[in-house]
């Protein structure tokens, strides 16, 4: 049923590419407004994750006796984590070349790539918690451990969301090909992981970096 | 087996007080009123399709508002009853903890429920029209947004009979909203209740950021906006600041309540003083959030009733903007008494005082707007006049709180309750009545019945200061809130007294608009004209109420107050602008989606509140699903065709 009712010539498909010649576009380009609220709730997330790093910050020193991160954390296992998740900020890169150079195949190649980098990460940091969990460090072990879990935890939840997401659209993309529609969403994605990356360059700085010196 | 049931029937519900079971029975009562009302009359096709689905953002603004209203006579009843408490201590009308629940009750619903909503109404109502759209820029997004508010208004409330209510204040500071303090329920329907609708909150402040942003109409510079729609991007950059606080500091409670961690509580290194800071880096913008948006209803009004453009704008707009931003950095006067130290404070009580200089531009901007105007004193006028001075003085008083040595004195008294009561109605309920005044025949096509209206603002007015200049007193005698007895010998009792009786006034107040709007039904006159109170900005230049798609063509705009320098150029000679042929109107469809995918948000809170995984990992599951499917869809709009849009303006402009 899309546009049964009279489409004007030029709309189909992508609804940013207006209809008729020298009109004001009636519709305000939704595809790069949608970009544009996108950006707006990544200020909102930027607070989010600001909050959740003062809290951390507030609390680190407050172990209750209990085990601090310096005597847990390991930064070998990070490191490795680190690398794949810049590697697969790096392919979310690759991805979207291919899709302007209107390569669909490439583009769904590199954008699972990213996806199992991403599972690959998300595999580890679950691994991690286990270990932690093992070692005695629990979310309520202390106010330390609390905000350990729930800054690194809400990051991980964030990448997780982010893999689910990703596996959508290159269902999407595989059926719809890439189209004006498909091509904002896989700008708001990428988006989305290069923020995640360099939100957790601050959680390996400010969490791992610090907390084991 | 019937004992079990009868157990958990009597942990499911609230029992015991004969208060509450009267508002259970009439509840129930209600529900199967309306039930059989819209099974009789077949009405539930209709309820669904044109409102439960609908993303026009017209139909979305009226539901918030009569949520609001609904919540505004919640909140009342609630105050009614603190008031006859006080007034009569020694009567024991509410026992303690009942007591407590209705302040906290009170205070959450008339800032989080009622203000809010009719704010977000005012918003979608005004806003897209103001700005020759026509709708917002995410329709999709914006109904999500009100059936999250909804649904998160209506998990705090089922508290009230379920499970029970919370009762550790309006901002819920640990360790009395901890486990520890509040082992029972009610403290996690505040914690879902809030979350989920200020997730909805959040979006709306998104969405019309990008909407004023990227779809005003052709020509409109920003400086040529209508100073609401100012006043509403400028609550909105707030709202997209301070909400991401909110959800994480109530996110953080909830994890503290439920798997034990130690954010706030008192052992394990945790740090209650580090929620108070949080919470109110989001409460305090959170009252300029809800102040913003009527000063930009005064704007309007002020002008349209003096027919004079607005004294000052552009020192309007900046003042707007830097109270939204100097909103951040008055958060620690709340707790001026805990220990922060002299500078800290000193700070705090500058950057508080600051706030007082873009605000008293702005009356004198509105004083100079009516200096020599045409005053028309019209419902929305008066209510705008009436405003200026309660204003001024709820102000004043602030800025004495604000002083932090003498904060020391005020802390936590009936003045504090009298000074922000003084601001908040006298500043955003006042604001919004007005507001909804003034757009009632834009929303509705008639106009309500002034008479009336006027019997409501005089007892409203003089229902406020009966109730609350007494407090101020009440506060230097040294009497505190939250408490529900005091003793005959403090000599407190008949300023309370007089007090109730103003409370109650206000509540009368409140009965004549609800006969103003019921008596205007009935009689009612349909608005010939568009444009009902010979209006200045482009949402008086269309038919009341507008049709679906609001401008068959959209406005070309040249000038600020577009619409009244139109009629001035008709009524000088000059041709009217050319019409620009029709064409066809890209519109959303409806969806059922956030209708759902809210259910699915009450469902997962609920099971939350109640630690049932089994109900609340599928409402989650459902959450999901919905994006999915948002995601999987893209038949999502379509094309109004020119033929209809022809007829729906020959039959909207046919009368005139």
């Amino acid at each position: 049923m899309a546009h049964a009712v009279s489409t004007p010539a030029g709309a189909h498909g992508g609804h940013g590419a207006g209809h008729g010649g020298g009109h004001h576009d009636d519709h305000h380009d939704q595809e790069s407004m949608k970009m544009f609220g996108f950006w707006l709730f990544l200020i909102t997330d930027v607070i989010l994750f600001g909050t959740l790093f003062a809290t951390y910050v507030v609390l680190r020193l407050n172990t209750d006796g209990g085990p601090t991160g310096a005597e847990l954390l390991e930064m070998n296992g990070i490191i490795i984590s680190t690398f794949i998740l810049l590697t697969s900020s790096f392919t979310s890169g690759i991805a979207v070349l291919e899709m302007n150079k209107g390569n669909k195949r490439g583009l769904i190649l590199w954008l699972a790539i990213t996806a199992v980098l991403g599972a690959s990460f998300i595999y580890l940091e679950v691994n991690e918690f286990m270990h932690l969990v093992h070692e005695g460090a629990n979310i309520g072990t202390s106010a330390y451990w609390s905000a350990f879990f729930v800054l690194v935890g809400t990051h991980g939840l964030h990448v997780s969301l982010g893999l689910v997401w990703m596996i959508a659209l290159i269902l999407q993309i595989r059926r719809r090909g890439i189209t004006p529609v498909t091509k904002r969403k896989i700008g708001i994605i990428s988006l989305y992981w290069h923020f995640l990356d360099v939100v957790w360059i601050f959680v390996f700085s400010i969490v791992y970096l610090m907390g084991v010196m | 087996m019937l004992d079990k049931i009868k157990d958990f029937a009597s942990e499911f519900f609230v029992t015991g007080d004969p208060l509450i079971l009267g508002a259970q029975v009439s509840i129930g009562l209600s529900v199967v009123a309306i039930i059989f009302t819209l099974t009789f009359f077949k009405k539930w096709r209709w309820l669904w399709t044109e409102w439960l689905t609908s993303v026009d953002h017209k139909k979305i603004g009226i539901m918030y508002i009569i949520a609001s209203i609904l919540m505004l006579f919640r909140g009342g009843v609630d105050a009614l009853l603190m008031r006859v408490q006080l007034a009569a201590p020694e009567v024991e009308f509410l026992q303690p903890d009942h007591y407590n629940q209705i302040f906290t009750t009170h205070g959450v619903i008339m800032i989080l429920f009622m203000a809010m909503p009719l704010m977000f109404g005012l918003f979608n109502i005004v806003v897209p029209l103001q700005i020759g759209a026509r709708d917002v820029a995410f329709p999709f997004l914006n109904s999500l947004s009100f059936w999250m508010f909804f649904f998160g208004a209506m998990l705090f409330n089922v508290s009230f009979i379920i499970g029970g209510s919370p009762d550790a204040g309006w901002l819920a500071y640990p360790p009395l909203s901890e486990l520890s303090g509040s082992p029972g329920l009610g403290q996690d329907f505040y914690i879902w209740g809030i979350q989920i609708s200020g997730i909805g909150s959040l979006a709306t402040g998104i969405n019309f950021i990008v909407t004023i942003l990227k779809m005003r109409a052709p020509g409109m510079k920003l400086m040529q906006m209508p100073m609401f729609v100012w006043s509403v991007l400028s609550s909105c950059v707030t709202i997209i600041f301070a909400f991401p606080i909110l959800t994480v500091t109530l996110f953080l409670l909830f994890i503290d309540r439920y798997l034990g961690a130690h954010f706030f509580t008192l052992d394990g290194g945790g740090n209650p003083m580090m929620y108070i800071n949080l919470i109110w880096m989001w409460g305090h913008p959170e009252v300029y959030i809800v102040i913003l948006p009527a000063f930009g209803i005064f704007s309007e009004i002020v002008s349209a009733f003096s027919k004079k453009k607005l004294f000052g704008y552009k020192s309007m707009v900046f003042a707007l903007m830097s109270i939204s931003f100097f909103s951040f950095f008055t958060w620690a006067h709340h707790f001026f008494t805990m220990g922060s130290g002299a500078n800290v404070n000193a700070f705090f009580a500058l950057t508080t005082m600051i706030i007082a200089i873009p605000t008293g531009v702005k009356i004198f901007n509105w004083l100079f707007t009516m200096y020599r105007g045409r005053i028309r004193f019209t419902t929305p006028m008066m209510w705008t006049v009436a405003f200026i001075p309660c204003f001024v003085v709820g102000g004043m008083t602030g800025v004495l709180l604000s002083v932090a040595p003498a904060d020391f004195q005020f802390h936590n008294s009936y003045f504090l309750i009298a000074h922000f009561h003084q601001v908040l109605i006298g500043g955003v309920v006042f604001g919004y009545f007005a507001g909804l005044y003034y757009w009632w025949p834009k929303m509705f096509g008639f106009r309500l019945h002034e008479g009336l209206g006027k019997w409501a603002f005089w007892f409203w007015n003089i229902g406020f200061y009966v109730c609350f200049m007494p407090q101020y007193a009440l506060g230097l005698m040294g009497m505190t809130r939250r408490f529900n007895e005091y003793d005959f010998d403090m000599g407190w009792q008949p300023l309370n007294v007089v007090s109730t009786v103003g409370a109650f006034l206000m509540g009368i107040a409140f009965i004549f608009q609800v006969w103003q709007i019921a008596h205007s039904i009935k009689f009612f006159k349909k608005e010939k004209d568009g444009d009902a109170w010979d209006g200045r900005t482009l949402e008086w230049s269309i038919p009341s109420p507008a049709p679906l798609y609001n401008f068959a063509r959209l406005p070309q705009v040249t000038s600020q107050d577009e619409w009244w320098e139109e009629k001035q150029r008709i009524a000088n000679g000059q041709p009217a602008k050319p019409l620009a042929p029709l064409e066809p109107i890209h519109m959303p469809k409806n969806s059922g989606i956030p209708f759902i995918m809210s259910i699915c948000w009450f469902i997962a809170g609920f099971g939350f509140v109640w630690d049932w995984l089994w109900m609340a990992i599928p409402g989650l599951v459902g959450v999901a699903v919905c994006m999915l499917v948002r995601s999987f869809s893209y038949d999502t709009d379509y094309y109004i065709p020119v033929d209809e849009i022809e007829r729906t303006e020959a039959a909207l402009r046919g009368t005139k």
